[in-house]
């Protein structure tokens, strides 16, 4: 990071607007929502506390936007507002491959700095923060980021007379685009779904609040710190770790910063590339380095550990697609974890039949990686191709050729894992492992049966219905002919047959 | 018309239609029973052969009709459509075609878009089944078919009164009327000394040119390809009462065998009827499979055998009622021949050569079939 001190920052993210997600002024507003919601989730999260979050958006002037997110979370102390919000491109979100992780929303943004930097940059305004932690004070601040030092500066600190228990709300102006589909709304809805322990109310520019329902008070399982596991690592990774570690010798720095690694393993790894165990770690070569992550690969060791993720479980996916849609039939299937280049990562898929939606239209594919929505590159991600490539026709839907289906549903899918693959560094689309693409099927073949046992019960209702109304029709006849050949009155004769009729069609 | 049937027949078929259709349909309903009727089955698979009359009859399966199965709902009420209008034409004293009474009772059911009946495919064979099940003939049930069939010869009859003498008949001849029950057709002066029954109009019409009828003092009739009731009935009548012999000519190809075969023993659809339209005694007499090397006929006068054909040979052979040698060895040498010869064929020799030579020498040395 030491390097990019030097150039001046708004070069830099001038340069890299793309990779940092602020490539078109619709994508900007949804990636700075992105970033201040997932930072109170996750804080909220970390500190058991159910979110509840005030998002609002305020078209100030033509193209300017207001955004603010206020949320009951733990609060930031008065001390470490400047490194929460305004160390840029730093601190846990560029955490790579191999490095010690642990599944959260945050690590698939660029960071709330980069968000105020954007704000400050198209807008020439500083953020508003102000934040309150239990038994503190309620204070209010302006920030901005010094572009030529790359430091944050504080102006405008005060204290704010408040009853607010603890919470943090950063308010930002920037240059944006609203978009009424495939913009904020349908962002925290998506959201909304995939956390359906938070509340989320969001007042929009028209001034209209909506109000994303909590619908379940069980906060979802924290995730576990893990160590990387050999298998995944990666030779750049190594290096870094063997630089910055405590331990004294190669075989206590495998046993203890990798997980899965016990005295034998370290030995074999040793051995296997002919290094003594009692090397210290940062006195290894390069090309040593090398044979090291070599022998790493091939030294049979346990599997990665798997209880680090948080699935959204069955159950709250079941909640959640079915507070947000009028649904008429609702699955869920969460997967056991799997592992992909020795990462361990979990699938969860969610199903929503509604017979409001658009029955004659492809189906809504929303996406998710550790409960984020991904928003764009839909044809590129590996969750789409899983199911383009799933054989719907056999649970009643029809699928123009190697597309989505066509019918009145939405489907979730869920990615979770400490390192989720995407295939660009816009983060908004899940490479294709084959092992990642078997586990969405694998999901969706669950969910996809049920749903065809559900049409199946439909269609029998509809064929019952459609048999109810030509005995209805023919009754009509009968019972007029009936009354024509005997001279007996026809409601009578009407009355015995549609008794007759709804008997045996029970 | 309305005098044909006895007063005493009208109430009968009055009263089967109301006890049929319905007091026991209704009496099923109040018991909370199965909503049915028994059909009795006019397919090949209920018509047996009965071979000392020699005579197609129908066998007593029977299948349900229910109302509460939906795939039989709408026939169910399709028969009680028809029984109905049945006993409204009978008791107003009227007669109608099947047709006429096909639109009769067409029209559309309730607010939807589905009709009674779509088609008069649809009620003509429910008309059989109601005739079938009260053991009624159709024109107990005052409907007539549409008439075709025509004849001339030495024969006056009287027809709903009106004399009518058949050597008189010039170039069209008299149409055979649907009904020719005894109190509608009644056969007068005879002169005739057999009947010839011709399958096709256009061959008929050279017999009656030719004055055939008259040289050879017969009846000729033709019945429009295959005949329909009225012109079986008559002829059946007529080989009763009148004694006379009846010989049939049709083209030489499975349907025409099988025109020959109806009239002599009966058909499977009408195989309840049978009795009353068959003439067993009915003869052959072309055209035969082997009349084209017996007259020389030339290689092109001949059709080829289609797959229809051949698919229908193979059919026809396996009925019971096809079990004579004789017959079997006309299909079989027809097979071999793999051709078919149309009566008109013979028109090769000489335009009269039917008439003046094939049929009178057929007759006097009595080569025919039966």
């Amino acid at each position: 990071m030491a390097e990019y001190k030097a150039v001046a920052i708004s070069e830099f993210f001038e340069k890299n607007k793309h990779l940092l997600g602020f490539d078109s002024p619709t994508k900007a507003l949804i990636t700075i929502l992105k970033e201040a919601v997932d930072n109170s989730l996750d804080a909220c999260e970390e500190a058991d506390i159910l979110p509840h979050i005030i998002v609002k958006i305020k078209n100030t002037e033509k193209d300017i936007f207001q955004l603010s997110v206020e949320d009951n979370g733990p609060g930031i102390e008065e001390k470490y507002v400047k490194d929460v919000f305004g160390k840029l491109l730093f601190g846990s979100k560029f955490k790579s491959l191999g490095e010690a992780g642990m599944q959260s929303r945050g690590q698939q943004g660029i960071g709330i700095s980069a968000s105020i930097l954007y704000s400050q940059l198209t807008t020439g305004e500083p953020a508003s923060i102000e934040s309150k932690v239990k038994n503190k004070i309620h204070y209010s601040c302006k920030l901005h980021i010094d572009t030529s030092e790359n430091v944050p500066v504080l102006e405008d600190e005060k204290k704010l007379e408040t009853v607010k228990d603890h919470g943090t709300k950063i308010t930002m102006k920037l240059k944006g685009l609203y978009r009424k589909t495939k913009g904020p709304y349908d962002y925290l809805k998506y959201t909304a779904i995939a956390n359906p322990h938070a509340q989320l109310i969001f007042v929009n520019p028209e001034g209209k609040k909506i109000i994303f329902k909590r619908v379940t008070d069980k906060l979802p399982k924290k995730p576990k710190k893990v160590a990387p596991h050999p298998h995944g690592v990666e030779l750049g990774t190594l290096m870094k770790m063997m630089a910055r570690t405590n331990s004294k010798t190669v075989q206590s720095f495998l046993m203890n910063d990798f997980s899965k690694v016990g005295s034998i393993g370290a030995k074999d790894i040793c051995k296997l590339s002919k290094l003594d165990p009692h090397t210290r770690p940062n006195a290894v070569t390069r090309d040593k380095s090398s044979d090291l992550m070599e022998a790493m690969q091939q030294v049979k060791l346990q599997r990665p550990p798997t209880d680090c993720l948080s699935p959204i479980g069955e159950d709250n996916i079941i909640k959640g697609l079915n507070k947000e849609y009028n649904a008429d039939f609702v699955a869920a299937c969460t997967r056991p974890v799997a592992v992909y280049n020795s990462i361990p990562f979990q699938v969860e898929v969610g199903l929503v039949y509604s017979k409001e939606l658009p029955s004659d239209k492809q189906i809504t594919l929303i996406r998710f990686a550790n409960k984020v929505p991904l928003f764009y590159q839909q044809s590129e991600c590996g969750i789409y191709k899983a199911v383009a490539k799933t054989q719907w026709k056999r649970y009643g839907l029809s699928q123009p050729g190697g597309s989505l289906p066509v019918g009145p549903m939405v489907i979730l899918v869920d990615v979770e894992s400490v390192w989720v693959p995407f295939i660009s560094e816009g983060k908004q689309a899940i490479a294709s492992y084959d092992e990642i693409i078997k586990e969405v099927k694998l999901g969706l073949l669950d969910i996809g049966r049920k749903l065809g046992s559900y049409l199946s019960a439909e269609q029998r209702k509809y064929a019952k219905e459609r048999r109810m109304k030509i005995f209805d029709r023919y009754s009509e006849e009968v019972a007029q002919s009936i009354s024509n050949l005997t001279g007996k009155n026809k409601e009578y004769i009407m009355t015995l047959i549609k008794k007759e009729v709804v008997k045996r069609n029970e | 018309m309305n005098k044909m049937v006895s007063k005493e027949k009208t109430e009968l078929i009055i009263k089967k239609l109301r006890e049929r259709y319905g007091d026991d349909v209704l009496k099923d309903l109040e018991k909370g029973n199965e909503l049915s009727l028994d059909i009795v089955i006019r397919t090949l698979s209920n018509v047996l052969f009965d071979e000392k009359e020699q005579l197609i009859t129908l066998g007593n399966k029977t299948q349900k009709r229910n109302f509460f199965s939906i795939d039989q709902a709408r026939k169910f009420m399709q028969t009680l459509i028809v029984a109905d209008a049945c006993q409204d034409l009978v008791k107003s004293g009227k007669t109608t075609s099947i047709r006429s009474l096909y639109y009769n009772t067409k029209h559309t059911i309730g607010d939807s878009k589905e009709n009674t009946f779509e088609d008069q495919i649809e009620s003509d064979p429910i008309i059989e089944d109601i005739e079938v099940s009260i053991g009624a003939l159709r024109e107990e049930l005052h409907l007539r078919a549409n008439s075709k069939g025509v004849m001339i010869g030495n024969l006056t009859i009287e027809d709903s009164g009106d004399e009518i003498d058949l050597r008189k008949m010039g170039s069209g001849g008299w149409a055979i009327p649907s009904i020719v029950e005894a109190d509608i057709i009644k056969f007068k002066k005879c002169d005739a000394k057999f009947i010839l029954f011709i399958e096709k109009d256009t061959v008929w019409g050279r017999f009656n040119e030719d004055k055939f009828w008259k040289k050879h003092n017969c009846m000729i009739i033709h019945g429009g390809g295959q005949p329909p009731r009225g012109v079986r009935r008559l002829l059946r009548r007529m080989h009763d009462e009148l004694k006379l012999p009846i010989y049939v000519l049709v083209d030489n190809d499975p349907w025409g065998f099988y025109i020959y075969s109806v009239v002599k023993q009966g058909s499977i659809n009408l195989a309840y009827e049978s009795v009353r339209m068959a003439v067993p005694g009915a003869k052959f007499i072309g055209l035969s499979s082997f009349d084209q090397d017996k007259y020389n006929l030339p290689k092109e006068v001949t059709i080829k055998l289609n797959e229809g054909d051949k698919k229908r040979i193979k059919e026809i052979l396996n009925y019971k009622w096809f079990h004579k040698k004789s017959w079997r060895d006309e299909l079989n040498h027809m097979v071999k021949k793999g051709v078919k010869l149309e009566l008109e064929a013979l028109s090769v020799k000489d335009i009269s050569f039917i008439t003046d030579t094939y049929l009178p020498e057929k007759i006097a040395k009595k080569e025919w079939l039966e």
